[in-house]
């Protein structure tokens, strides 16, 4: 890629399930990838679907559509059981792509995340997840910001061409227009992949069986007591002291070095930031 | 010789025997500790002396406390305590023919529930081969004690300061390293958004495995394990032979409490090549404390009805980068908006470090900060529930200490400026 051209991002986009009326519908994290493709300048964005053609997955994408792009390429396969990668990683391949961005899970079938590492595994990139914002790409290499549990951001760099997958705390998705998701384009792509057949782990897949999520059974409090009288005080305790160190007639400025240490052990206090 | 001559005190028996005798309870204590309540006779049978066992309540009716506390003295109680834990029985595999990795989050250096779970799937698992030992693989350095108690028979502690950061290349490198010297049988994993759940699948994808993710439960059938995953987004639940690489969720297994376990330190032949770094890892950004939601904080400066001088409560949050909360009351009196508010009909809270000021430990929010690790508190009332609740108590005036805690932080950030 030279300089001047502008970076060519694809989004894989998938068809989404409504958690509630199960209906197909654009997959949140999608959107939410291709939300922070769209806004993000002087990009070339390809949106790209893999999978059968139905009429629910064109519902699906005409929302993906709505959102302003004006065309999805449709790599499409045969049957629900070929593998994706293969056609997709050729696809990528040819377009000379340097960023792919993804959901973290899909919302239907086994939805375990593994795919984003698959593909990167196939076309040999590193692969990072967690995405939040992205904060710039430069020729050969891209910073963004991570989303750690609790709200934290770490920022990350790696280099290009890359996979990353976008988490749930990115920004949400801008509303599907109806208007522009009935003129956009859905561009069939007829797979180019030679290798359709089943393979082992196809048929590994077939003793796998499908059942409506149970409710999780509730943990209870197991009391292991040796005596009844453990086993009585168990079931009427009010919380008594844990044991923790009480600090009496002491100066306010002991006082707060006790804290500060125990801040600092617990490793939530930062002195490093300006303020 | 002398102490099997038998003397009687006639004074002493007296004191004993008459309750309302003003040194009877002193000498019933310096009895009582003093002269056993069970011994073996002479003809090695067990003797008991009944009146000695127990007190006399103030109604004068004999109370018998049976917790053995009863002599008072808190190095008794502690004794009991340690017995108790020696009681546990040892679980040690001498020669391990198969192994079990599980590597936990360790948030914080400590095991999370989770790993605890975790750590009681893989001895479910290891019960099903014969001499299997569950393996804990750690990064860097751990503050936690209680590994033996959670059931780790072997632990590997990779001290590589690459790995401590987020360098998933440099501790893939490591888990194939391991994965070469010990052939595990099993890999388990938290299936936590970027611990546990990256590593795992980066793992699963590198050994060519299709592993199970989202595992909520195994059951141990005739041929193999089954085991029954979330998918679609955890509307089904999938039933599958279970794979070789786990991630699994929470509460997944009951953790282990009743057996002990030796903790073996493991250490790796060979170091793994390095890798070429593609990714970079720049450091953690700072982000505004009071755009976290309450839920998720990792660390809470909560005020209540003894925060008298608000502006330094919310500057010293500033200064300590906390994420802000409160108390009911302090919400009703309209000092804090009312999504700040932890407890029973607030927010549950589930941060690690919860510093509470002038908050008296009501039933309602004490609830709210149930998951909490590590509870601070500052209170004038020695004898409130929070302060029972807390790591670390301070008894003294909020305003005073919150002003000393802001400036010795403000001095430490000065110095850290001044040296940099
Ligand atoms: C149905 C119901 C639901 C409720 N839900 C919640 C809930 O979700 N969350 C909640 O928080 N409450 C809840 N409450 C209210 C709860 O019962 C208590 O009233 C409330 O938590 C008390 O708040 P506090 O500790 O701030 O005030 P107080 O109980 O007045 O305690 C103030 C504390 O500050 C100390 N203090 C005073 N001056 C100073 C000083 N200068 N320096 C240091 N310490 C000082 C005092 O010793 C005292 O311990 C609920 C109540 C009901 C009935």
């Amino acid at each position: 890629m030279s300089l001047n051209q502008a970076p060519r991002v694809a989004v894989l986009l998938s068809v989404g399930q409504h958690p509630v009326t199960r209906r197909p519908r654009r997959a949140d994290q999608d959107a939410r990838a291709l939300e922070l493709a769209l806004n993000q300048p002087n990009t070339d964005v390809v949106p790209i679907h893999v999978g059968q053609a139905s009429s629910e997955t064109e519902v699906a994408l005409r929302s993906y559509l709505g959102m302003g792009v004006s065309q999805i390429d449709h790599l499409e396969v045969s049957t629900t059981r070929e593998d994706i990668l293969p056609s997709l990683a050729q696809h990528l391949k040819q377009l000379n792509v340097q960023v792919v961005l993804c959901g973290t899970r899909a919302e239907t079938g086994e939805g375990s995340g593994l795919v984003p590492y698959l593909l990167a595994k196939k076309l040999g990139w590193p692969i990072v997840s967690g995405l939040a914002s992205i904060e710039s790409i430069a020729s050969g290499s891209m910073t963004f910001l991570q989303a750690l549990p609790r709200g934290q951001r770490r920022r990350v760099k790696v280099s290009l061409p890359a996979v990353v997958a976008v988490d749930p705390a990115s920004p949400p998705a801008r509303q599907s227009a109806f208007g522009p998701a009935q003129r956009g384009d859905i561009q069939l792509v007829p797979s180019t992949s030679m290798d359709a057949e089943i393979t082992d782990a196809e048929s590994d897949r077939q003793v796998w069986q499908y059942q409506v999520a149970k409710k999780r059974p509730k943990r209870l409090k197991i009391i292991k007591a040796t005596s009844a009288r453990d086993r009585f005080k168990a079931a009427a305790a009010k919380a008594d002291a844990s044991g923790g160190k009480v600090l009496q007639e002491i100066s306010a400025d002991s006082a707060a070095e006790e804290i500060i240490k125990l801040l600092k052990e617990e490793g939530v206090l930062s002195t490093n930031s300006s303020s | 010789m002398s102490e099997s001559i038998l003397r009687r005190n006639p004074r002493q028996e007296w004191i004993l025997r008459n309750r309302l005798h003003p040194q009877h309870q002193a000498l019933l204590h310096q009895q009582a500790s003093s002269e056993p309540i069970e011994w073996i006779g002479p003809q090695g049978v067990k003797r008991k002396a009944p009146h000695r066992v127990g007190f006399i309540g103030p109604k004068g009716i004999r109370r018998i406390d049976r917790s053995g506390g009863q002599q008072g003295s808190a190095s008794d109680a502690s004794r009991q305590a340690a017995t108790a834990s020696m009681s546990k029985p040892l679980h040690c595999i001498e020669n391990p023919k198969h192994r079990i990795l599980v590597v936990p989050d360790m948030t914080g250096g400590r095991l999370t529930s989770q790993d605890k779970d975790l750590l009681g799937l893989a001895h479910q698992l290891a019960a099903l081969q014969d001499a299997t030992s569950v393996v804990a693989l750690i990064w860097g350095e751990h503050k936690e004690t209680q590994l033996a108690e959670a059931g780790v028979d072997e632990l590997i502690q990779v001290d590589d300061p690459q790995c401590l950061g987020f360098s998933p290349d440099q501790s893939l490198a490591w888990l194939l390293a391991v994965e070469r010297e010990y052939q595990p049988s099993y890999w388990l994993f938290p299936d936590s958004g970027l611990g546990g759940g990256d590593l795992g699948r980066r793992l699963a994808v590198e050994l060519d495995v299709h592993a199970a993710t989202g595992l909520w439960q195994i059951h141990p059938s005739g041929d193999g394990v089954q085991c029954v995953c979330r998918a679609s987004a955890s509307t089904q639940d999938l039933t599958r032979p279970l794979p070789r690489v786990v991630m699994a969720l929470a509460e997944c297994a009951e953790p282990i409490s009743d057996t002990l376990h030796a903790v073996n330190q493991l250490t790796l032949a060979a170091e793994p090549v390095q890798p070429i770094v593609r990714i970079q890892d720049l450091g953690s950004v700072a982000v505004d404390p009071a755009s976290v939601s309450l839920a998720e904080a990792e660390f809470i400066l909560s005020g209540g009805n003894g925060v008298k001088d608000w502006d330094g409560f919310h500057e010293t949050a500033r200064v300590l980068g906390a994420t802000e909360g409160a108390s009911r009351v302090a919400v009703d009196d309209g000092f804090m908006p009312r999504d700040r508010q932890v407890g029973a009909t607030g927010t549950w809270v589930t941060a690690r470090v919860y510093f509470a000021v002038g908050i008296s430990g009501a039933i309602q929010h004490l609830q709210g900060i149930q998951s909490c690790d590590k509870v601070i508190c500052i209170n004038t009332d020695p004898g409130c529930d929070m302060v029972k609740r807390s790591d670390l108590a301070v008894i003294g005036d909020a305003s005073d200490i919150l002003t000393a805690l802001r400036r010795k932080v403000s001095d430490l950030k000065q110095e850290k400026r001044h040296v940099a």
